[in-house]
């Protein structure tokens, strides 16, 4: 058992930490007023460096770098608090796109990808089709040069900035409900579309509703063969599940937690020595501990070359978890005034300058336990892939 | 990074998996349980001459050098077939024990006997006061000629029937909780004024109330110098917890195997009931509370050799909360899951959750333990 990094694996995790020290200015006021351009500033750093796609070959455009470096580099980026590489186009359709796609839609797409010209949204989920996600009805009818897309998708992150979306279609009928369906790439700008903003419990737009009548999209726009969609996207999922126990956030979070739990008080004593406060930290603490080498283990796996065991498919769900705890004992923390809202008063005023935090993170992040696959269908996954049942 | 183990390892590993496999089936446990003396010698001359009984010891006393890893290996083995021959408590904890200590002259005497089966030993620390608190020790050893001379009772001494030695927590001075006036003595079963009340435990092993009434023992019989046992014991305590808390993953391994087996068989409504969505969640999430366990394990046991203890003692502490915390899930899963039949005494499963809710009671709960880490992680 070792569970040292080599020496050239600390150099690199002191490369990026110097690079995250230096390039990122989590002070820049545009992370709160200007969320894309402040994303977008920040992704053509990371492409200036050449690290903005690790997890995609070479030839692409991706690092060289071993399981092991990229996993330095999530560490190391969820320690510092950086925010992670919008997923839609990076993460997501990528990997199909350069795994299905011709090379017509490689060249076109991912070098806009890379540099971050194009901003993608996802579009799988529907008002009807959610984890089951296979009865999605949005329908594309073939004609001539162009499909014919009606339909509605739902659930949609920041579709109100996306220039892109990719979309799983119906374009046949009349078979099991996972043929027939199409992965076709759209342009926003299409005639047709409307976004339609959703403001979730945090009381913030990220999340949209996207509407399709007669949306002409170019054949050219279809992703491999007509009604293997089904198969593509189940490869895309299978890549959203990895990297989901967010170790290093936890971490950060946690850390933050108690420096903030030493300074607010109850009957003038600070709350990090109250007893109950203590074992409730506690049993987040010692599950994250776990996790951290749950995770390193199925690091050594893949870093050995191997495939990942059993344990790995724990990682999304116990991380949620242990994430969605935090949130809430950060918002008991923030107490009663956790309730308040920014509307009409600052942090200041307030004087418990984490509570609005504290609030936004625990409402948005119940999300965390149903996108991605909801953590009840994570467990149906794990009952029979894992256990046989 | 790698956590695997070694060629070393896998060997002893594969040695103790074959012995539970092939000879040590839970009817060959229930006869042995139900014998007089609760255990099979044989079996233990079996264990030296594998060379199990060395694995803790440096091989200048004749042991195989092995480490806490080692230790865990062993014990994890030895936990799915729920083992009752007292490899914890004389190997682990008796063992553990004496090898960390300074006496050499002592050492050299008793280790080899440890290692060759001769020697059974048990540790004879608790009191019926004392619960958790090592340090609570109202046993006395007071100096006498060529020594000390010991008086107190012990209770619940795990294996305190079969012993021929014990190490024993006494009182050399200060008050009851003085943590610096405790000191280990090495005693002999056979001595004048050592009293031995056997009795069984729910988990099929047994334990003893030990009576000292003016024991005399020499000063060569000392573990360590006066007043340093707390120290000894400290030293020690965290390969003793890494070694039980193994024993209980293989424990929890095993029931989970086993109640994911008995679903796919048992059939109700006319279909198996490990179709039902509503059990299959709850062994995943068995599942995880075990793959969880072994992660802090593996984080102790990589932690074991570092300079800095501080993260190694909460680990530790994490460690046994979180096997006291998944223990009784993963226990309570399983007779729940089995229905009826989980809780008939035929069955082995009770017999695996006993073992694993003695082991949760073993030097401090999993409350205990997480109020200690509470201490070393939020003391302001």
């Amino acid at each position: 058992m070792d569970i040292n990094f080599s020496a050239e694996d600390l150099a690199f995790r002191d490369e990026v930490r110097d690079f995250f020290a230096r390039e990122f200015d989590s002070t820049d006021s545009a992370w709160g007023t200007d969320y894309k351009g402040a994303t977008v500033n920040w992704q053509k750093k990371l492409h200036a460096k050449g690290w903005i796609a690790p997890g995609w070959p070479t030839e692409y455009g991706g690092t060289d770098w071993t399981a092991t470096q990229k996993f330095i580099y999530e560490t190391e980026r969820g320690l510092a608090g950086i925010p992670d590489v919008v997923p839609f186009g990076l993460k997501m359709v990528a990997p199909v796109i350069y795994t299905f796609g011709n090379e017509e839609q490689k060249a076109k797409f991912l070098p806009r990808i890379l540099d971050s010209e194009d901003w993608w949204c996802q579009g799988y989920s529907e008002p009807g089709a959610g984890s089951d996600l296979a009865a999605l009805n949005t329908t594309a009818d073939y004609a001539g040069d162009n499909y014919i897309v009606n339909g509605r998708k739902i659930w949609t992150s920041f579709a109100q900035h996306a220039d892109w979306i990719f979309c799983l279609v119906r374009t046949s009928k009349g078979m099991r409900k996972q043929q027939g369906i199409s992965f076709l790439l759209i342009d926003m700008k299409t005639p047709g579309i409307t976004v339609k903003p959703i403001v979730s419990i945090d009381g913030k737009h990220s999340l949209n509703e996207v509407l399709f009548e007669d949306v002409a999209v170019p054949t050219e726009n279809l992703i491999g063969e007509q009604d293997k969609g089904w198969t593509y996207a189940k490869a895309l999922l299978a890549h959203e599940r990895t990297g989901m126990a967010e170790v290093a956030d936890s971490t950060r979070l946690l850390k933050a937690l108690k420096q903030r739990a030493s300074v607010e008080v109850n009957g003038g004593k600070a709350m990090i020595e109250d007893p109950i406060f203590q074992m409730r930290l506690s049993d987040i603490e010692m599950e994250l501990m776990a996790l951290e080498y749950t995770d390193l283990r199925v690091l050594a796996s893949t870093a050995a070359g191997g495939m990942p065991g059993p344990e790995s498919s724990l990682l999304k769900i116990k991380g949620t978890e242990i994430a969605q705890a935090i949130h809430e004992l950060q918002l008991q923390l923030a107490s009663y005034y956790g309730g308040a809202l920014p509307d009409d008063l600052t942090a200041e005023q307030l004087g418990h300058d984490f509570a609005f935090e504290a609030r936004g993170r625990y409402m948005y992040g119940r999300a965390a336990t149903i996108y991605g696959g909801s953590n009840e269908v994570q467990r149906n996954v794990i009952a029979k892939a894992v256990l046989g049942l | 990074m790698n956590f695997d183990f070694t060629e070393e390892q896998t060997m002893i590993k594969d040695s103790v998996s074959r012995f539970v496999r092939d000879e040590y089936d839970f009817d060959t446990r229930t006869k042995i349980v139900a014998s007089e003396e609760g255990i099979n010698r044989e079996f233990w001359s079996m264990f030296a001459e594998l060379g199990w009984l060395s694995v803790p010891f440096a091989e200048e006393y004749g042991g195989f050098g092995g480490s806490v890893e080692d230790i865990a290996a062993v014990m994890e083995e030895l936990g799915k077939g729920i083992v009752v021959e007292p490899y914890a408590s004389t190997v682990v904890v008796f063992g553990g024990l004496m090898a960390a200590s300074n006496n050499d002259a002592l050492k050299t005497q008793i280790i080899p006997s440890i290692i060759d089966g001769s020697c059974m030993g048990s540790f004879a620390s608790t009191e019926a006061q004392s619960r958790y608190e090592m340090s609570d020790v109202a046993t006395t050893a007071t100096a006498c000629d060529g020594g000390y001379k010991i008086s107190g009772e012990k209770t619940v001494v795990a294996n305190g029937g079969t012993a021929n030695k014990f190490i024993v927590t006494a009182r050399t001075s200060g008050d009851q909780y003085d943590r610096a006036g405790v000191s280990l003595f090495l005693v002999d079963a056979e001595a004048s004024g050592v009293e031995v009340k056997s009795y069984k435990m729910m988990d099929g092993q047994s334990a003893a109330t030990v009576t000292f009434s003016d024991v005399v023992v020499a000063e060569s019989q000392l573990l360590n110098a006066v007043g340093e046992g707390m120290d000894l014991i400290d030293q020690v305590m965290p390969q003793i917890l890494m070694g039980l808390s193994a024993e209980a993953l293989g424990i929890m391994a095993t029931l989970n195997t086993t109640t994911v087996e008995y679903t796919k068989v048992r059939q109700q409504f006319d279909t198996p009931i490990s179709s039902f969505q509503v059990l299959q969640h709850r062994m995943v999430d068995t599942f995880m509370a075990c793959e969880q366990t072994k992660s802090m394990l593996y984080r102790g046991l990589s932690q074991a050799g570092a300079e800095d203890r501080h993260e190694l003692l909460k680990t530790v502490h994490a460690l046994k909360a979180t096997v006291a915390r998944y223990g009784r899930l993963v226990g309570e899963e399983a007779i729940q899951i089995h229905g009826g039949i989980g809780m008939t005494d035929e069955l082995n499963i009770g017999h695996y959750v006993k073992r694993l809710m003695m082991i949760n009671v073993t030097f401090g709960d999993g409350d205990f333990h997480q109020k200690k880490f509470n201490q070393l992680a939020y003391s302001v």
